[in-house]
């Protein structure tokens, strides 16, 4: 081990010295590991910043809405009864990498939140196949700015509380906000703002009194004239998507809230399916790079200590019959995930061998860079998560079937029970199993224009209570009535719900 | 390389504009919990924030997920005792395994929402769309009061006003503009000359560096004319204070239970009046068969029983008014509170001078007649009062605490035009 000269000794931090731990951890990051990273934008901001940046998910700008408001004085109300701590950092999806280090940290804190945020979720961010598909890095704050403005100029022009009801309807259908098989095409807030404009002018240039004094025109010749129902036979699974191309009643403005929304539905999707994986990602840096910083004498003791604390905190894992268990943790899971990866390559025993031939035994580093970019959260499990991690969290499986009495345990961390647990764990996982399967399966567009409709039933689950509402909340958005079909999963009809206008 | 930035010093109150709209959303939830408190509070904390419980269920953003029932497979950490084929009791609200995994998103839901207002949101949610009647702002008129007001700076003034910052600035100006010249010219020779040279060769040079540095010399540090003082000047203000008359009936049948009513009132009254108005003074005025000023103590406290003569109260109110508060320089509000019982030919009278001698000088009257639980009797004096037909005279009935905010609020709501 090298002679100690740590880099500072007291728990009290400047800029200065957040420049060289920055440096310091720089250099064991890119520089040994070689990851590669978004230029960083180290913010120091004070709590209440921090509950604000909270209160907008995470986004350093965004526009009005109670929901936000809500949100805030939840967290602000937990945070001052010492219920919950802030979380250490929060950083943007953006280039340069937005992190934001809070006043009233101590730099041991400051140092492991560089490592986390700076270099282990930047990396992520540039690194992962999802992020890079669907988000556009360096758009997003000024889409955001863009949003912002245009949603606070609807509000003047037409009032808080219409503005409030279409946001308040998108945001409900917002997990169905998302195009999952076509690229969203690049983000630029100029761009939107012309396209927005041209409608407008669009819809200004087509309005002509004169119009209005014609008599009605006949009733449409017959059914051989060409029905665009924006679907060509295919159902539309992005909600959003669909009531802003082809809504008949929704005003312009409106129609371009349903694409803010939409947007940012959007630029969340990745983040949704990636949480194990990037959380595990940055856990998993700050602990090395930070355990290498001590190996080469840069920092002290006590600092070690101080870090470690916080790492064992977050990286706890309530077992299922503990007070407060609320699923898995993130940040446990991922990070475990990512160590064990590196045992397999750096100390495979034959069940590793036997279970991951390929990688047992190679270099880490770049087994572990391939996973990054090319796995989310359900492949990743699915692919790696080994038998000793499954007895090390001693997992187990329970099956809740409807027409037995009781519950089943249906496989644990036993020989027979291993690829079982992966397989169902891998599956919780898989975004098609949280959310049902809804999609807009057709329109009358010459006939009362009601919408249809499809929730495709998936193993006889049926819909949450909520779902009434937001399925209203669809109905005022289309403008006519809208009917839910519930089918099995072979396409026979269960029930019908209308909804009408 | 990082950027490191400092954005402590950025505005702090970002969702400010989010928890805005959350209280307009809310303003109901918000507005109801706020007459709660008003009706369980003591006067003395009256004016304190106060804690708001909204059920989850109705500020709860809606959102599509599985229902229950249906098969489905969940997996846990940290397994015990179980083996493959165990059989484990559903649990009560069939939920579907240990909270299902599924997210079904905060974990508070049975708690509701708890919401603390702050003092200053107490109010305005308590004082909302309530409104002065009658306020007439008094016109400045040949009245003397005046405030003094910031006006800039000013070249004259006293040692005191002395404005020390603006007056260096001053002179930092005039230094630069005097000797600006002077120094580029002096930069120019000597960038020209050889640094390591300790002198110029040039005498011409030389002599001209000299004259220069004289002359940059010869400018003062701090002259005369850069001095400012803080300027002030007066400014005549509308008239914005106002009195308020508490006028109570402290005879024997006004026990605790109605004097607490009344004081109620005048709380409420008195707070609305000091958001309204920079300065309030209230007057104290009870009465029995004689009526006499007495401090807030006494006023609610000291018992004194005898009988009952309204007019005697409203006497002094007139003569209090005359003495004290002209009404073209004060704008009088009062409060009147009584069980209402007085005999023989005393509400006729009261009602009378009332109408005559007090209504033209107030902005408000309002007589708050305390009934006796459960009960709807006219009062004679309440009669004698429905009588009078005056928009600034206005009197409501109020039996317990619950009533008295409603109350008065129907007495100072906005009135649409």
């Amino acid at each position: 081990m090298a002679e100690r000269k740590p880099i500072s000794t007291g728990a009290d931090w400047d800029f200065e010295l957040i420049a060289r731990y920055d440096e310091a951890i720089r250099e064991i990051a890119v520089g040994e590991f070689g990851l590669d990273c978004y230029p960083n934008q180290i913010e120091v901001i004070s709590s209440e910043q921090m509950l604000d940046a909270y209160a907008s998910v995470g986004l350093p700008i965004s526009y009005p809405h109670w929901s936000f408001g809500k949100a805030f004085i939840r967290d602000e109300k937990a945070y001052r009864e010492g219920a919950r701590g802030l979380a250490y950092e929060i950083v943007i999806n953006s280039d340069p990498c937005i992190a934001y280090l809070m006043e009233e940290n101590p730099i041991a804190l400051q140092a492991l939140v560089i490592a986390h945020a700076c270099y282990g979720h930047n990396s992520f961010f540039k690194g992962n196949y999802l992020f890079r598909q669907w988000t556009n890095a360096d758009a997003i704050i000024d889409y955001m700015v863009f949003a912002r403005k245009y949603i606070m100029k609807c509000e003047e022009r037409h009032g808080i509380a219409a503005v409030e009801e279409a946001l308040d309807a998108c945001h409900s259908l917002m997990d169905f906000g998302v195009s999952r098989y076509r690229h969203p095409p690049k983000l630029s807030a100029e761009a939107e703002r012309v396209r927005q404009r041209e409608r407008e002018e669009y819809a200004w240039s087509r309005h002509d009194e004169i119009w209005r004094t014609l008599p009605p025109p006949p009733a449409p010749a017959g059914p051989d004239q060409a029905t665009d129902t924006g679907l060509s036979g295919e159902p539309q699974e992005n909600l959003l998507y669909f009531i802003e191309k082809y809504s008949p009643r929704l005003e312009p403005w409106q129609r371009e809230i349903v694409r803010i929304v939409r947007k940012m539905a959007q630029y969340f999707y990745p983040q949704g399916l990636t949480k194990v994986m990037n959380e595990g990602w940055a856990t998993f840096w700050h602990y090395t790079i930070l355990n290498r910083l001590y190996d080469k004498g840069l920092v002290t003791d006590g600092l070690m200590l101080e870090v470690l604390a916080s790492h064992t905190n977050v990286v706890s894992q309530r077992g299922f019959d503990e007070r407060g268990y609320g699923g898995f943790n993130p940040y446990a899971l991922g990070f475990s995930m990512f160590r064990d990866l590196r045992r397999i390559c750096e100390e495979p025993t034959d069940e590793d061998r036997e279970w991951f031939p390929d990688i047992a035994g190679s270099d880490w580093q770049s087994t572990l860079d391939f996973a990054m970019r090319n796995y989310k959260d359900e492949s990743f499990i699915n692919q790696y998560l080994s038998p000793r991690l499954i007895r090390e969290f001693r997992l187990f499986a329970v099956a809740d079937h409807e027409d037995r009495e009781f519950l089943e345990v249906d496989a644990i961390h036993n020989e027979q029970g291993y690829r079982r647990v992966r397989k169902l764990l891998s599956e919780q996982y898989n975004r098609d199993n949280l959310l049902p399967d809804i999609q807009i399966i057709g329109f009358d567009r010459d006939g009362d224009r009601s919408l249809r409709v499809q929730h495709r039933r998936h193993r006889g689950r049926g819909l949450s209570g909520d779902s009434t509402r937001v399925m209203r909340n669809l109905q005022k958005l289309w403008g006519f009535t809208v009917w839910l079909e519930t089918v099995e999963e072979d396409g026979s009809l269960v029930d019908t719900t209308e909804f009408p206008a | 390389m990082s950027v490191i930035i400092d954005r402590r010093l950025n505005d702090r109150n970002k969702s400010a504009v989010n928890r805005a709209r959350f209280m307009r959303r809310y303003k109901a939830h918000l507005q109801r919990a706020v007459a709660d408190m008003v009706s369980r509070r003591s006067i003395r904390d009256m004016e304190q924030g106060g804690t708001v419980h909204i059920p989850h269920r109705d500020i709860s953003e809606p959102v599509i997920r599985h229902g229950q029932g249906g098969d489905r497979e969940t997996v846990h950490p940290r397994n015990r005792e179980f083996n493959t084929g165990d059989r484990i009791r559903r649990p009560p609200g069939g939920a579907g395994g240990q909270g299902s995994g599924t997210g079904e998103g905060g974990g508070d839901s049975e708690d509701g929402f708890t919401f603390t207002l702050s003092r200053e949101e107490f109010m305005t949610l308590f004082l909302d769309d309530l409104e002065l009647p009658n306020m007439v702002r008094n016109v400045v008129g040949n009245l003397k009061e005046s405030r003094p007001q910031r006006a800039g700076y000013t070249p004259q003034g006293a040692p005191t006003n002395l404005a020390v910052a603006r007056s260096l600035r001053q002179a930092l100006g005039r230094r630069i503009a005097l000797t600006g010249a002077a120094r580029r010219r002096l930069a120019e020779i000597e960038s020209r000359g050889d640094p390591d040279a300790q002198a110029v060769d040039d005498p011409v040079l030389a002599e001209e560096i000299s004259s220069l540095r004289r002359r940059i010399a010869r400018v003062p540090f701090l002259d005369e004319i850069d001095l400012r003082y803080r300027h002030r000047i007066m400014v005549p203000r509308p008239l914005s204070r106002a009195v308020m008359f508490c006028l109570m009936d402290v005879s024997a049948s006004m026990d605790e239970r109605k004097k607490d009513l009344a004081k109620r009132f005048y709380t409420l009254l008195y707070l609305f009046l000091e958001r309204k108005y920079e300065h309030v003074d209230v007057v104290f005025i009870r009465h029995t068969d004689d009526a006499e000023e007495v401090d807030e103590e006494h006023f609610f406290h000291d018992p004194k029983t005898g009988g009952t003569v309204v007019y005697s109260a409203l006497h002094l109110m007139e003569e209090v008014i005359a003495d004290r508060y002209p009404s073209d320089q004060w704008n009088i509000y009062a409060a009147q509170a009584s069980d209402g019982d007085a005999f023989g030919a005393d509400p006729e009278k009261s009602r009378n001078f009332l109408v005559e001698k007090l209504l033209p000088k107030t902005r408000y009257f309002a007589y708050i007649e305390v009934g006796d639980e459960g009960s709807s009797r006219a009062s004679s004096l309440s009669s004698a009062y429905r009588r009078i037909e005056s928009t600034r005279f206005a009197m409501r009935g109020v039996q317990e605490r619950g009533d008295i905010y409603p109350v008065f609020r129907e007495l100072f709501g906005r009135q649409t035009a």
